[in-house]
């Protein structure tokens, strides 16, 4: 079937090195710096070398006794886990739809360039500009409420349309269904039309084919497109920050004011944390399927 | 910058008596320029242009103040723009990545410490003598006592020396800063949309503007603000509103979380335009609130006001202070420069935008009677009174919102403030958003 191509031929892995050097200086070193950080003591001007836990027995304090109520990381976590949740499953939906249509419903090549060179068009402008657009249609005077106000179907503006997780949930989909078409699509195209035709003459109706076909075959495109997803909306803080009107927590935003304070110290502990829990949830992903089978 | 021009040309076009107005003060503001050119003038003329790496948040500072400045002492700066927070953090992380910096009086606890900026020579400020008396003094001209809970100026005014890690607690020959800018801060209002009188800072928690409050989300800035309510409610009164306790911090924090559960608030800004946008299209009708920002507002043609309140304001002030980093002729520059500004025509500009200017007597010869009147005196104005870009901000008769710089300082009730608590608090807060 297919050739076998070593990897770790020696001439070859020189190719590596390029990459391999800029994935050290700019993640490796970064990350070890961060969690060396972590362990460090600090006062309101500086921070002193030093080897203590006590950045990560303050994130947790107060955490495993319940007596008032959530302490401020679980419930930060959960507001997070909440807005990363239903992000994930709508950029899903939408992304494996648009990805299908464009893969079985278009039939000639250029137009699904076409089409998918489209679905980017929003990409020309800054993510915080279309973002932040959401605003005047959103707001209590906004182009909505104003229009259903006329059409007298409301009476009083819908308040919950901005600055709530309605508001922020919409604008995550809005910025990251992008995220989710590209590597489902990517994996839609290399699906052998045969494969497909031979599902249809053994009988198996539309549905079937999506679901005993088509997703199997997609699940390293769905796989990358939840990575990104996930990874992207656990660490964000400025779309939750102006779309929920500051009043959402996220542990994104609990970072960056800890870094405002020169408490950077705790902002490296909690950010070992966040990522410590992000990893998990991608093993956790990757158990369903191996990606580097697949690709 | 563009904004900038075409008020101006506007206005050229709009108002003929404005810019013969603006013609004298050119003409005025050009021979004391050249005396003081020729006072400096040695250091500027031996040696090529320096540029001076100017380190602040920027808020006052357009293109004409940069040209003002090279027209009249040949030096350039180059502004490098960051938030009040950013401007700490790159003192204490990268203290040689500017040559100057123009930062806030609460900040000098975490600064004077880390020893990265030295005492500013007074004897080298030509006009150090006519510095306002509420920074040396905590008093006002006219000897009115100025509220001093928080980090007042005239509480960190002084270093031990030059390169002194503590304040010194009688007057020194260094300064930590030498300010610049300063105000007294309160809430503003949408008077169209409340349609009654406002006089407390209680207001800002009173169920009627529920959904319709904000406050801001910077801890140290809104944990102050939040005091100011708590004590107008009756709450609590402080023993210093900027050094709570833990306790007191609970307390007030306790109030606010009650407050935004029960939907008091319809967001929180961390951006001055957040603010704007929120006040101007109704999302918000009462919120802490920066001058500018009330000026921004009225500048779209909404009713706006900056309310004063019967409790008083919050305060801050802001100044400049030389890193360690700096030396020789670039200090020299710094110490040129800090003299220009204080040399009137800066500091005319500042009280135009409703900020006031550090040295008041020079300020005033760069102003109008009637400008001089609006801003300063509480006075009605008699003709229009422009923004330094042009922008129309009162009409004839109208008066300033608070009145006069006594009546606003004067009623100062507290600074902006580092307390001891700062991480606890700044813990709380961040519960708080997270309830």
């Amino acid at each position: 079937m297919r050739k076998k191509i070593r990897i770790f031929q020696p001439k070859l892995s020189w190719l590596a090195i390029p990459f391999a050097l800029i994935f050290i200086a700019y993640f490796v070193v970064p990350l070890i710096l961060t969690l060396i950080v972590s362990f460090w003591d600090y006062t309101e001007y500086s921070i002193i070398p030093d080897f203590i836990f006590g950045n990560y027995v303050y994130i947790f304090q107060g955490c495993f006794s319940f007596e008032d109520g959530l302490c401020l990381t679980f419930k930060t976590y959960i507001s997070t886990f909440f807005f990363c949740f239903f992000t994930w499953l709508i950029t899903l939906l939408l992304g494996f739809s648009v990805a299908y249509f464009l893969a079985f419903y278009v039939n000639s090549l250029p137009l699904q360039i076409t089409l998918f060179l489209i679905c980017t068009i929003p990409f020309w402008t800054s993510n915080v500009i279309r973002m932040v657009s959401w605003i005047p249609l959103l707001g209590r005077n906004g182009l909505v409420n104003e229009t259903l106000i006329s059409f007298g179907l409301i009476q009083e503006p819908m308040e919950w349309l901005l600055y709530s997780s309605f508001s922020v949930v919409l604008a995550l989909v809005h910025l990251y269904t992008l995220f989710m078409i590209v590597p489902i699509f990517n994996s839609m195209l290399r699906i052998d039309k045969e494969v497909i035709e031979a599902a249809y003459d053994s009988g198996a109706n539309q549905f079937q084919i999506i679901t005993n076909v088509i997703i199997p075959l997609c699940k390293p495109g769905i796989i990358i497109g939840s990575i990104f997803v996930i990874t992207v909306v656990m660490g964000d803080f400025l779309t939750i920050g102006i779309m929920g009107g500051q009043q959402l927590a996220s542990i994104g935003k609990i970072i960056n004011t800890e870094m405002n304070y020169l408490q950077l110290p705790g902002a490296a502990a909690n950010s070992v944390i966040l990522l410590l829990i992000t990893i998990f949830i991608i093993i956790v992903m990757t158990k369903f399927i191996d990606i580097r089978k697949e690709l | 910058m563009s904004l900038i021009k075409t008020t101006e040309e506007k206005m050229k076009s709009k108002n003929l008596s404005t810019i013969s107005r603006r013609k004298m003060l050119k003409l005025g503001a050009g021979t004391s320029a050249a005396a003081i050119t020729a006072l400096y003038a040695p250091s500027v003329i031996s040696s090529d242009p320096i540029t001076l790496r100017y380190l602040g948040t920027a808020v006052s500072m357009g293109d004409e103040v940069q040209k003002k400045l090279f027209e009249d002492t040949g030096l350039k700066v180059k502004f490098i723009a960051v938030t009040t927070d950013e401007v700490t953090k790159r003192v204490l992380t990268q203290p040689n990545s500017f040559d100057l910096v123009d930062t806030e009086y609460f900040s000098l606890p975490k600064l004077v410490p880390s020893g990265n900026i030295l005492g500013m020579d007074t004897k080298r400020i030509k006009e150090w003598d006519n510095v306002t008396s509420i920074f040396t003094k905590g008093v006002t001209p006219s000897g009115k006592k100025v509220g001093l809970q928080g980090t007042a100026p005239s509480k960190v005014m002084y270093l031990e020396g030059s390169t002194g890690k503590k304040f010194a607690n009688d007057v020194t020959q260094y300064a930590t800063l030498i300010p610049t800018i300063y105000n007294a801060d309160t809430l503003g209002i949408r008077p169209d949309l409340i349609g009654r009188p406002i006089n407390s800072w209680a207001e800002l928690l009173n169920p009627e503007f529920k959904g319709k409050a904000a406050t801001l989300n910077i801890p140290s800035i809104g944990i102050m603000d939040a005091a100011m309510v708590v004590e107008a409610m009756g709450e609590y009164t402080y023993p210093d509103k900027g050094n709570m306790t833990k306790d007191e911090i609970d307390l007030t924090m306790k109030i606010f979380t009650e407050a935004k559960k029960a939907g008091q608030f319809r967001a929180f800004w961390t951006d001055f335009n957040e603010s704007v946008n929120l006040m101007a299209s109704g999302e918000v009708v009462i919120q802490s609130m920066w001058s500018p920002a009330i000026t921004a507002v009225k500048s779209q043609g909404k009713d706006c006001v900056y309310q004063p309140l019967k409790e008083g304001y919050r305060a801050w002030a802001a100044g400049f202070a030389l890193p360690k980093t700096t030396k020789g002729k670039t200090a020299d520059a710094v110490y040129e420069f800090v003299n220009w500004y204080l040399s009137g025509w800066v500091g005319a500009y500042l009280n135009r935008q409703g900020y006031y200017s550090a040295v008041l007597p020079t300020a005033k010869q760069y102003m109008s009677e009637d400008e001089w009147g609006f801003w300063m005196e509480g006075k009605a104005a008699k003709g229009d009174i422009l923004s330094p870009t042009g922008a129309k901000l009162a009409s004839a008769g109208e008066k300033r919102d608070g009145g006069s710089y006594e009546d606003r300082m004067g009623g100062v009730a507290c600074w902006n403030a580092t307390m001891d608590e700062n991480k606890y608090m700044v813990r709380k807060w961040n519960e708080m958003v997270a309830s």
